[in-house]
């Protein structure tokens, strides 16, 4: 006891010495994080005060919050941000929801278990270019495995066009997004349910409570930490996203899935509008940043800040 | 405790218990059969996709344009593998070729170094008190939320005049800026999971406190830092717009940005792409099944608290 | 190449960690010194320069990295470092290094001189190029760097649309080669009632900047232009109006493939190549490609002429390439050297195979007339006459309303006329 208050000593001196060794600590994060990026981060947020048009470094009109002006009140932002919002909230519920049943799937424990569980990582460790331009060589109406497959077990009576027209290729690029992440998901709730201790689920069984009741009463609610992390990255991910339909539609058709990360590369790189480009970008991560809070709020947890 | 049944009545008992066993045991069949049935179909969607890629890989190009598209080719050929690994028939196969090498290299390093800088930050973060703890955790995550396009031209720049631009370390250094933070958020749930009293302990006998994080930490947390290891690693892995805009030759060129350029201006590759896909998912997969059993023992025991 | 060697394993303090992990970015900002391209620099024409190319482009890596060594023996004082990168990134790539003069030769695409020159990505030629140039290339090739009267680039990859058929297809309906639009929709009918194919017509009218090379090659024939002289669009009225109206109908009337509105260049071929399309409208290569057995399914079929006239004219959309001079060059002279170099007739006949050489005379040339015998003969007059997409810089934009545009009339979701205002009014209005 008396080695113990040897260590955590007076309050004084030993919180200073703490934080020291706490700077010490942290100071390779922070170097490491805003070493590289910090001069960028806050050049892009300069550049969003100008009307900028080329990358070169000059003078050019400051607009001050005119470019923020400019993509609140212009109608293409807000189409893309709701197909943004679409993709996020579709593919992530999805994927939650898979993921869940998934995960209770691998947590049974029968024979061949530790198969189903490697196949599983298998979408997961596909770099997402390649997902994304597989999918669209499934989704060809001409020569698409798709159509063949639907074809040759008699549920469709002709090829079609599965990416030809933009609702249906936003829900394909959601489909093509779900089948590489839901696995993530589903290690993560398999992970949460091994902390379940099993004394819960017997002493549910022996009340005579039903698998259904089980679930609802007990593993849910003792899973709200899997499925905050689930949320918050797949959220995050999905509203960044850019990969994925820059090799599948890249955008189209008519732009139907041309997301929110895609609406400002195409402003920044294809029409060169660095500064209403940057601005987008911080607006991104406003809305992201936003969206974060509100689950946190949600789902009232402390994620470990 | 009833008197002995009438031999009329226990007849009706038995048979009544042989029938409830008996619906007990169809139940359990039922149950038994719904599982392994899910778990089929679960892995063959999952699979599919996956066999179809590894078939195309093979295929002469005629047969992945044939209609009715048979799905076993009539033409097998490695010739697209050996094309990557013997070299000098195709300019976009040597590539590939450096681009997978390259692309282990910067993945490896990167996750070597978020970690190792993650771990003293994250020990920070979940032990120590030190001021402006919270906000430094909410922006080195915020810089995680942000998307690419943000920062790409100001940091094109940058690496230029650092002399970063088309090299592996460039990439390396980029990478470690948005990895750490994610290593940094899962691996102080970790720790804050591992009781403190342990390394008080430690430190009671003699021990640094880096000591303690050493010997007795660092141990238990084993799986999970294999565990942010592997989700590093698939993030740098995956990585895209950097890598495209960063790298233009053979020296630093990532797999991703080599798969877009197996699509010439107009004509698109897709059994090399679907080579280079299988080729792709091999280092993950490899990490993934290496360390399995300790991904799920690593994602239940710390983040998910 | 280094990682951080510290690692976990020793309980070192954080300064001695702090200062070794110094040390080891610094050795590794020094190895990264060595290891990377040399910025170019030296005195006029001779030095290191730069250059970037497109992958997969009509010559191969060996091609090019061939030619850099000719040019290298030609000119002791130079050393070239060649890079390639996808088509799509090649703009991107252009654009982001500008500003730090990464690359002293770039290729362009036709659709950017606009752009790239007006906003000084790309450096103004126009005094470099030798007068004769103008009668000894073709115009139209001359054309592809052209803005406002300058000169931005030289022209390299010289490539337009031919009209491919199937020879057996067209034989077997009994129909003659169409030389118009018309004729090619009486063909296209008569070959579906004889039910030799399905959809005899198939375009690449996927909502990509393909859909505006057809576009253009039929606003040309019907007499259209996309902006009067004033810069104003008028492809809503006149040839403009007319071209998507024949696009429309022929789909209505299930004479082209349903499938063109997703379709790119490369599915047109496959289509062709498949035996299932009699007539396209597509680039050089798909020649060659078509009558490969290895790729195709009707070897030997496929053969190529002249685009088919409209009322107005034939013209071929053009769609190639030109080498600049990139802004940020430290070195333009020898970056011109290397481009007069690539440019020049010996080294365009000497890989006539891959690409059609710019200048006119090389067309009576034989060594390069039996290189591709039937398309040398149609490319020696499509090649005069070609039309330019709309050269304005803000072409991205203005070619992405117009493709979403054309994909709503084409899809019925709005009527030509309708689409097509709506477009001009949209790219009017800055």
């Amino acid at each position: 006891m008396s080695g113990l208050r040897l260590i955590q000593g007076r309050a004084g001196s030993n919180l200073q010495r703490e934080r020291r060794t706490a700077l010490l600590l942290i100071l390779p994060s922070l170097a490491v994080v805003f070493g590289i990026i910090l001069y960028p981060l806050l050049r892009t947020l300069w550049t969003s005060l100008f009307d900028v048009n080329s990358p070169f470094p000059g003078s050019y009109p400051f607009v001050g919050l005119g470019n923020y002006r400019r993509t609140l009140t212009n109608p293409d932002f807000w189409a893309a941000i709701r197909r943004t919002a679409y993709f996020t909230i579709v593919s992530t519920l999805l994927e939650l929801g898979l993921g869940i049943l998934l995960g209770l799937l691998m947590n049974v424990q029968f024979r061949g278990r530790w198969l189903l569980r490697s196949i599983m990582v298998l979408p997961w460790a596909l770099p997402t270019i390649v997902n994304g331009t597989m999918w669209r060589w499934i989704f060809n109406p001409d020569y698409g495995a798709l159509n063949a497959l639907l074809t040759q077990m008699h549920i469709l009576s002709h090829y079609r066009s599965w990416l030809g027209s933009p609702s249906l290729a936003l829900n394909m690029v959601v489909l093509a997004d779900v089948w590489k992440n839901t696995p993530l998901a589903a290690f993560l709730v398999l992970a949460g349910l091994q902390t379940i201790p099993k004394e819960l689920f017997e002493a549910a069984r022996v009340d005579g409570a039903g698998p259904i009741r089980t679930f609802f009463r007990i593993t849910l609610p003792l899973l709200i930490s899997t499925i905050l992390i689930i949320l918050v990255v797949r959220t995050i991910e999905a509203f960044k996203v850019f990969d994925i339909i820059y090799v599948m539609t890249r955008g189209g058709p008519a732009n139907g899935t041309q997301t929110v990360a895609y609406y400002a590369y195409l402003q920044a790189f294809s029409n060169q509008l660095f500064g209403y480009g940057a601005a987008l970008a911080y607006m991104m991560a406003l809305f992201i940043l936003g969206i974060a809070l509100v689950y946190i709020r949600l789902l009232r947890q402390e994620v470990e800040f | 405790m009833r008197v002995a049944l009438s031999p009329f009545r226990a007849q009706r008992s038995l048979a009544a218990r042989r029938e409830r066993g008996g619906r007990a045991r169809r139940k359990r069949a039922l149950y038994w059969g719904f599982i392994y049935a899910a778990a089929t179909a679960v892995a063959s969607v999952v699979l599919a996709p996956f066999v179809w890629l590894l078939i195309s890989s093979v295929a002469d190009p005629r047969d992945l344009l044939a209609r009715p598209l048979r799905w076993i080719p009539d033409h097998v050929s490695f010739a697209r593998y050996s094309s990557i690994f013997v070299g000098g028939m195709s300019d976009t196969a040597d590539t590939f070729r450096a681009a997978l090498v390259n692309s282990v290299i910067i993945a490896g390093s990167s996750v070597l170094i978020s970690l190792t800088v993650g771990i003293f930050g994250a020990y920070a973060t979940a032990r120590l008190r030190f001021p402006g703890r919270r906000v430094g955790l909410v922006l080195m995550l915020s810089t995680y939320m942000l998307p690419p396009i943000a920062i790409v031209v100001p940091l094109y720049l940058t690496m230029v005049q650092l002399h970063l631009l088309d090299t592996r370390i460039g990439l390396i250094v980029v990478y470690c800026s948005f990895i750490t933070p994610f290593t940094l958020w899962i691996m102080s749930g970790y720790f804050r999971s591992i009781p403190r009293e342990l390394e008080d302990a430690a430190r009671v006998d003699g021990c640094s406190r880096l000591g303690a994080l050493v010997r007795v930490t660092l141990p238990l947390a084993w799986p999970g830092i294999l565990t942010t290891a592997l989700f590093g690693f698939l993030l740098a892995w995956d990585e895209f717009l950097y890598a495209l805009i960063f790298t233009s030759s053979t020296q630093a060129k990532t797999i991703p940005v080599a798969i877009t350029e197996f699509t010439g201006r107009f004509a698109v590759d897709f059994g090399m792409i679907a080579t280079g896909g299988v080729l792709a998912s091999i280092p993950p997969l490899f990490i993934a099944f290496v360390f399995q059993r300790y991904i799920v023992g690593g994602l239940s025991a710390g983040a998910i608290k | 190449m280094t990682t951080n060697g510290v690692g976990r394993s020793s309980p070192l303090t954080r300064r001695a960690f702090l200062k070794v992990s110094g040390a080891a970015a610094g050795v590794a900002a020094l190895a990264a010194c060595s290891n990377e391209k040399s910025p170019s620099k030296g005195s006029a024409a001779s030095g290191t320069i730069n250059a970037l190319f497109m992958q997969q482009a009509a010559y191969s890596t060996a091609d090019i990295q061939g030619m850099t060594k000719a040019f290298q023996q030609a000119n002791p004082g130079v050393k070239v470092t060649p890079t390639f990168v996808a088509y799509e990134a090649l703009h991107d790539k252009i654009v982001a290094a500008a500003p730090a003069g990464t690359y002293d030769v770039v290729l362009m695409d036709v659709i950017w001189p606009a752009e790239f020159g007006s906003k000084h990505e790309v450096i103004d030629v126009t005094d470099r190029i030798p007068s004769g140039w103008k009668t000894t290339i073709f115009p139209g090739a001359l054309q592809t760097a052209e803005y406002q009267g300058r000169f931005y680039g030289v022209p390299w990859i010289l490539d337009t649309k031919y009209f491919f058929y199937n020879k057996n297809m067209l034989k077997k309906a009994g129909v003659a080669v169409p030389t118009t639009w018309d004729e090619v929709v009486t063909a296209a009918k008569t070959l579906k009632s004889k039910k030799v194919v399905q959809y005899p017509l198939v375009w690449s009218w996927s909502q990509a900047e393909a859909v505006i090379c057809d576009y253009a090659q039929l606003l040309g024939a019907f007499g259209g232009k996309f902006l009067d002289d004033a810069g104003k669009p008028v492809f809503n009225t006149g040839g403009g109006l007319q071209a998507l109206e024949f696009m429309k109908r022929t789909l209505d009337e299930g004479i082209t493939n349903p499938s063109s509105t997703e379709s790119l260049e490369e599915d047109v071929r496959k289509t062709i190549s498949q035996g299932q399309a009699a007539m396209a409208l597509n680039w050089t290569y798909m020649f060659a490609l078509g009558n490969d057995p290895k790729e195709s399914r009707v070897p030997g079929q496929i053969a190529v002429a002249h685009t088919p006239s409209g009322p107005a004219a034939a013209p071929g959309c053009n769609g190639s390439m030109a080498l600049c001079i990139a802004s940020g060059s430290k070195n333009p002279d020898a970056a011109w050297k290397y481009i007069e170099f690539l440019t020049s007739q010996k080294v365009q006949n000497q890989y006539a195979k891959l690409s059609l050489p710019i200048w006119k005379s090389s067309y009576d040339d034989p060594q390069v007339v039996k290189t591709l015998p039937e398309v040398v003969a149609v490319a020696k007059t499509q090649l005069n006459d070609m039309i330019l997409r709309p050269q304005i810089p803000s072409y991205n934009s203005a070619s992405q309303i117009l493709q979403v545009s054309i994909q709503k009339a084409l899809t019925g979701r709005a009527s030509p006329k309708q689409a097509l205002d709506d477009a001009a009014s949209r790219i009017a209005a800055p």
